[in-house]
């Protein structure tokens, strides 16, 4: 959008939702035209969802697939801030570990289901292999970028203060790098919940992935499958969402450009 | 060492900084830049000193150089009879601009450099230095909601609050427009007035050097050396249109131009 004047407050709601009512309504009458069979129609869907949370299996999958990506995402937070602030105060280093990320970062967590396997069984700590991995580069890579791009002159400050390295760490470095840090770690939730589902897919039996392929491989039911998938994207969003506003917080707003 | 240069080193009575054949040379061999060379001088306690010279003659080296952010290529600085080999909290460098910490109040970067205070002590000190440099109602915002002069300005309190026998400002109003450089040049007279700490202030601006320095050391062009020293013997506050003033801005105008020239 181009125009210098932001849309109202009603039209800033009203268009998405005619945009995605429209969407349901083609949904809808493609169902009913094409008569198809197999796909369901957003009122089965519907009813899908209301089915799931009456036997209590919708609660009960989404707090597992949390679960996991709170363990493995939190897990990556805890091991790859500390990393990459190092390893961006210390380019030596940087340069020492760099080709080995380069070539492990492009590979799908996906493509390491086997090997997850093979370290940790079948069960919830593949899965949350899975989900490290995923969410362990993205971190890394923006705390490195986070901590090079500290402007020189707080450096200068806090040196100036009398900080010791460790202290000029905590107290300049980091939350210097911060914005960076949270964009870093927005996309690796993105990713994690990306992963997540895939791998629960395969590696274990509970989980808003193990629904959707459960439901399609006992009895077809692809109602359920489609609410799955929309309980996918619903809670997506709100991790996004979740993130985002941290990133509204006073003591990192000034590091992100459309601040306001 | 010997005897004659013990006694030398006594600092004399009053004395607080001392430069000795002072040179910084950047990088190596056929790529090196000498950014100044062969600097000497004495500031007494409590001096307000001015530093102008023509742009890139290693004016922001020299005071890096003496804050201790960058070694010496030769020479020393010594402070209290003490020689500088890095930063330290009793002299305090306030840069030209982003020098404040974004993700911190006006509060909370007044009173960074004051962990190791007691609580109440801090809250006294951050208050104190709150008026001093006139932010009241400002205690809880953040840098980004502050004007350039603000910004500038709790940069400075943050330096004062930790009490600093000297403080560095390198070109601290030069990115800010002639009106609110004026006022700032005044509310930094009057705290240099009421707090008196030794002020070594790098300059473009040639009023500014004549209406707050004891002393204007005019740099020659790079490598910076010496080229004059200006005392401003008019006593405060200073009447801007007097004969005398005219006659010091004068000279130093002069001395500008021929370094502009060379
Ligand atoms: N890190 C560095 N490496 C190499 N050369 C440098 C470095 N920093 C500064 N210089 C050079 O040293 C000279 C002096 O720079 P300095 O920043 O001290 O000048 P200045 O007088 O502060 O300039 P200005 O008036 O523009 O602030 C310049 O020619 C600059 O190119
Ligand atoms: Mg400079």
């Amino acid at each position: 959008m181009n125009s210098l004047t932001k849309p109202r407050r009603w039209e800033s709601f009203f268009w998405p939702v005619i945009a995605a009512t429209a969407l349901l309504a083609l949904w809808h009458y493609s169902v009913i035209w094409t008569a198809t069979k197999v796909f369901p129609s957003p009122l089965s869907v519907e009813k899908g969802i209301a089915e799931l949370l009456h036997k209590h299996v919708l609660w009960a999958d989404i707090c597992d697939s949390l679960r996991r990506v709170a363990l493995g995402s939190g897990a990556a937070i805890i091991v790859g801030i500390p990393l990459g602030l190092f390893l961006g105060w210390k380019p030596a280093a940087n340069q020492v570990v760099n080709p080995v990320f380069q070539i492990l970062r492009p590979i799908s967590p996906i493509a390491w289901i086997p090997v997850a396997i093979i370290f940790f069984g079948v069960g919830d700590y593949a899965v949350i292999f899975l989900i490290f991995l995923g969410s362990f580069f993205p971190i890394v890579v923006a705390c490195v970028s986070g901590v090079s791009s500290v402007p020189p002159v707080l450096l200068s400050a806090g040196r100036n203060f009398g900080l010791s390295t460790p202290r000029l760490l905590t107290r300049v470095i980091f939350p210097a790098a911060l914005p960076q840090i949270l964009v870093g770690v927005r996309l690796a939730l993105g990713i994690a919940w990306l992963v997540v589902v895939a791998a629960e897919m395969i590696a274990v039996d509970s989980g808003l992935g193990y629904l959707v392929i459960d439901s399609r491989n006992s009895g077809k039911r692809y109602d359920l499958v489609v609410a799955a998938m929309l309980m996918i994207g619903i809670i997506g969003l709100a991790l996004d969402f979740l993130i985002r506003s941290i990133e509204k917080n006073k003591s990192v707003r000034w590091g992100f450009r459309n601040a306001s | 060492m010997s005897l004659a240069e013990v006694v030398m080193a006594q600092p004399d009575v009053g004395q607080k900084l001392k430069l000795q054949h002072l040179g910084k040379v950047y990088g190596h061999d056929d790529e090196s830049v000498a950014a100044i060379e062969d600097i000497n001088l004495d500031v007494s306690d409590g001096e307000f000193v001015c530093i102008v010279g023509p742009s890139g003659c290693g004016k922001s080296t020299l005071l890096n150089v003496i804050a201790g952010f960058l070694p010496a290529t030769s020479g020393s600085v010594t402070i209290d009879g003490e020689a500088v080999s890095g930063p330290d909290p009793r002299r305090i460098l306030v840069f030209q601009e982003r020098g404040v910490f974004p993700w911190l109040t006006v509060e909370g970067n007044i009173g960074f450099g004051l962990s190791k205070l007691p609580r109440e002590e801090r809250r006294q000190r951050i208050a104190h230095y709150v008026q001093a440099v006139r932010l009241q109602g400002f205690e809880h915002a953040y840098p980004s909601d502050l004007s350039g002069g603000m910004k500038q300005r709790l940069q400075v309190a943050r330096a004062l609050a930790v009490n600093p026998d000297i403080l560095y400002l390198d070109e601290p109003f030069g990115a800010l427009d002639f009106i609110t450089r004026v006022i700032m040049r005044g509310e930094l007279h009057r705290i240099w007035q009421t707090e008196r700490r030794t002020i070594l202030f790098v300059t473009h601006d040639i009023d500014e050097a004549v209406q707050l320095a004891d002393r204007v050391i005019v740099l020659s062009s790079r490598p910076a050396r010496i080229q004059e020293i200006l005392t401003i013997d008019i006593p405060h506050p200073r009447n801007i249109s007097s004969p005398r003033y005219l006659e010091l801005r004068d000279e130093l105008l002069k001395q500008i131009g021929l370094a502009y020239e060379i």
